[in-house]
């Protein structure tokens, strides 16, 4: 059965394992045993779902969309995950982390962050159970999300620039690990998605699950039947983790949508870096490439070891959508359902659009990682003010 | 075949030195970035027993600014393994040669064709800071095979049975990791460079070296009175980035040289 625990190594299939300095080592080992222990006790079970619930806002909403699927003659609905606090899914995972490294004694929390939604869950996470905490962010991310930059700041974290390599979220990930291989025995490194060394993939798919089981039982309330399709965004891939996990054992057809500019599983060849051996974007001699798409948080050269095996297996697929495709998916949700979607979400939405007809008449369940608030500024550069388009 | 016949030429060239009674001193320098090579060879005159050759990968994870930036720039001029490796049998050091680079290069070539690579370019060793113990028996085993020592890297954290199990592994000499952290000058020696060396000697007769955070020669000194040598980078590689080219290497290589020497 998929998307159960990975093996003793961190293994999904050949992918994922553990490729850290031997510094590392032993923290990710320490990780993995409170992980498990804290898993097993009810006690941090019902907290982490409490927090969830009470702070988080969860359970999310599922949404039908009658307008759209009227439009494109496909039944959409939406996992409302906008809707949490923080404005995506994000919450889920930070929450879990936190509270682990709490239980672990650890005062002090390191993060990556792209578009920022991570960045800002986790000095959220971090407010919340009086913690420090200092994100690591792309020159040019903060940039492009420079209300997040500030968000951050409010929420009492430091928000450091990082200008090597890429300057966007792959360097981020890896100042973030050296700040990490420093201060480790302070310090709990708070990975933002479904990648890394073992157990962060694991672990962050745990976090997330309850997206899954959430739209589950939801669908189940609502038709008294799973959805044909279900589709996700994916970077890292922790969403369309998340999700995928609560419909991983039925025969619901699974799609992971990446950027055209970021498409590790559908471009890239097997390579190790930030930890894992998963599918990645690399040059002719092993050099890690550049991603480059209109949604911070895509901008990943890398994929989740779980989805590389997924994809292998041929359990989920991984089309790709162009930045155009976004930009008008963006609007359509927007204008015709008066949600404003994230951009990684917009690319789900943009694959439902191309395929409605190949889709006809199905009923598809999209994972709507979050709100785009975010990007109104950058869209609003992207197409004008007053833009009719 | 006996244990002695295993030992490569990184290791056995160490052994030889240590027993003449003088401390270990090697030096890393970035492939690829303008100069290297006349840089590698002053370094070796000027006393180093060993070379440690960067190959710049774009994504450096233990490496502190000094090295990231001199990575970068030699990427951006075009540095790749082949380019890197091909001067290599060019190079008159008399020492033996390691590489230090990350595991994807040696992953995406594929661990026999990267390893016969080394090979028949006249390095004798290769030091991967992202292999860890756990991940590494496929690319020892095909190093070992072409003759290749991998050289394992010891950190502070790194628990008592794996410590033996890591001193066992590595060939050429075992990496004292000699704090928490990335490569880069420290402005004092962590007290965990001692202690880390310490603990290495207890559970193996290879060399040990002690390397990250090592500024000055002082420090190495310091780091020797354990430690059966250093390995020093980032203040090589910062004399390369302040123009100050192979000979600013060299005087530096020589005052190392000196104060070890002295003891």
């Amino acid at each position: 059965m998929v998307m159960t625990d990975p093996t003793d190594g961190g293994r999904f299939g050949e992918f994922g394992g553990r490729f850290v300095p031997e510094t590392l080592v032993p923290a990710c080992e320490e990780l993995e045993e409170a992980f498990r222990d804290a898993w097993n006790d009810p006690a941090f079970v019902k907290e982490f779902h409490q927090i969830l619930t009470d702070f988080g806002g969860r359970p999310s909403a599922l949404t039908e969309c009658f307008r759209l699927s009227e439009q494109l003659d496909v039944r959409v609905l939406l996992k409302r995950e906008d809707l949490n606090h923080t404005g995506s899914h994000k919450i889920n995972n930070v929450i879990g982390q936190a509270l682990l490294a709490r239980r672990m004694g650890k005062s002090r929390l390191v993060a990556e962050t792209g578009a920022g939604q991570h960045g800002v869950a986790t000095a959220t996470a971090a407010a919340l159970l009086d913690m420090e905490c200092k994100v690591y962010m792309g020159e040019v991310d903060m940039e492009r999300q420079e209300l997040n930059v500030f968000r951050m700041q409010l929420l009492g974290a430091e928000v450091e620039s990082v200008s090597s390599g890429s300057r966007t979220l792959k360097d981020a990930v890896n100042e973030a690990l050296r700040d990490w291989v420093a201060t480790v025995e302070n310090t709990h490194y708070c990975l933002g998605s479904v990648m890394g060394p073992h157990p962060y993939p694991w672990m962050v798919r745990t976090f997330h699950h309850v997206i899954g089981d959430e739209a589950r039982e939801q669908c189940l309330a609502l038709m008294k039947r799973f959805p044909d399709v279900v589709v996700a965004c994916v970077g890292g891939g922790s969403n369309a983790a998340g999700i995928f996990s609560g419909f991983a054992d039925t025969d619901v057809r699974l799609v992971g949508v990446e950027p055209a500019g970021g498409a590790a599983v559908g471009r890239g060849v097997p390579g190790v870096v930030h930890g894992m051996l998963s599918y990645l974007l690399q040059d002719e001699v092993g050099q890690v490439q550049e991603a480059e798409s209109i949604s911070a948080g895509l901008d990943y050269p890398g994929v989740g070891p779980e989805h590389a095996y997924l994809a292998s297996i041929g359990r989920a697929e991984y089309p790709s959508v162009n930045d155009d495709e976004v930009v008008n998916a963006f609007q359509l949700l927007a204008r015709i359902e008066g949600i404003i979607p994230a951009l990684e979400s917009a690319h789900a939405l943009a694959w439902v659009v191309r395929e409605a007809a190949s889709l006809r008449g199905q009923v598809v369940l999209l994972n709507l990682s979050g709100r785009g608030d975010k990007d109104v500024d950058q869209m609003m550069t992207i197409l004008g003010p007053g833009n009719k388009q | 075949m006996n244990s002695a016949s295993k030992i490569g030429r990184m290791e056995r060239f160490l052994r030889d030195r240590r027993d003449t009674g003088s401390k270990l001193l090697v030096a890393y320098i970035t492939g690829g970035y303008e100069g290297w090579e006349a840089a590698v060879e002053t370094a070796a005159a000027a006393g180093a027993d060993a070379i440690e050759i960067g190959i710049p990968f774009s994504d450096p994870v233990m490496d502190g600014p000094v090295i990231q930036k001199a990575s970068q720039i030699a990427l951006e001029a075009g540095a790749s393994p082949a380019s890197v490796l091909a001067a290599v049998p060019n190079l008159d050091t008399g020492v033996p040669h390691a590489v230090m680079t990350y595991y994807n290069l040696a992953h995406h070539a594929g661990h026999e064709r990267f390893a016969a690579t080394l090979a028949n370019s006249g390095i004798d060793a290769a030091i991967l800071p992202d292999l860890p113990l756990v991940e590494s028996a496929p690319w020892r085993e095909a190093a070992a095979a072409a003759g290749i020592e991998t050289i394992m890297l010891a950190a502070p954290t790194t628990p008592e049975d794996r410590l033996a199990d890591l001193c066992e592994a590595s060939k050429g000499f075992v990496y004292a990791v000699g704090l928490l952290g990335v490569t880069g000058e420290r402005a004092n020696l962590a007290a965990t460079a001692t202690e880390i060396a310490g603990r290495c000697k207890q559970v193996t007769d290879k060399p040990v070296l002690t390397g990250v955070g090592i500024g000055s020669p002082e420090q190495a000194v310091e780091a020797c009175s354990v430690a059966d040598g250093v390995i020093i980078g980032s203040t090589v590689v910062r004399r390369l980035l302040d123009g100050e080219g192979a000979e600013g290497v060299g005087d530096l290589i020589a005052s190392y040289r000196n104060a070890l020497d002295a003891g």
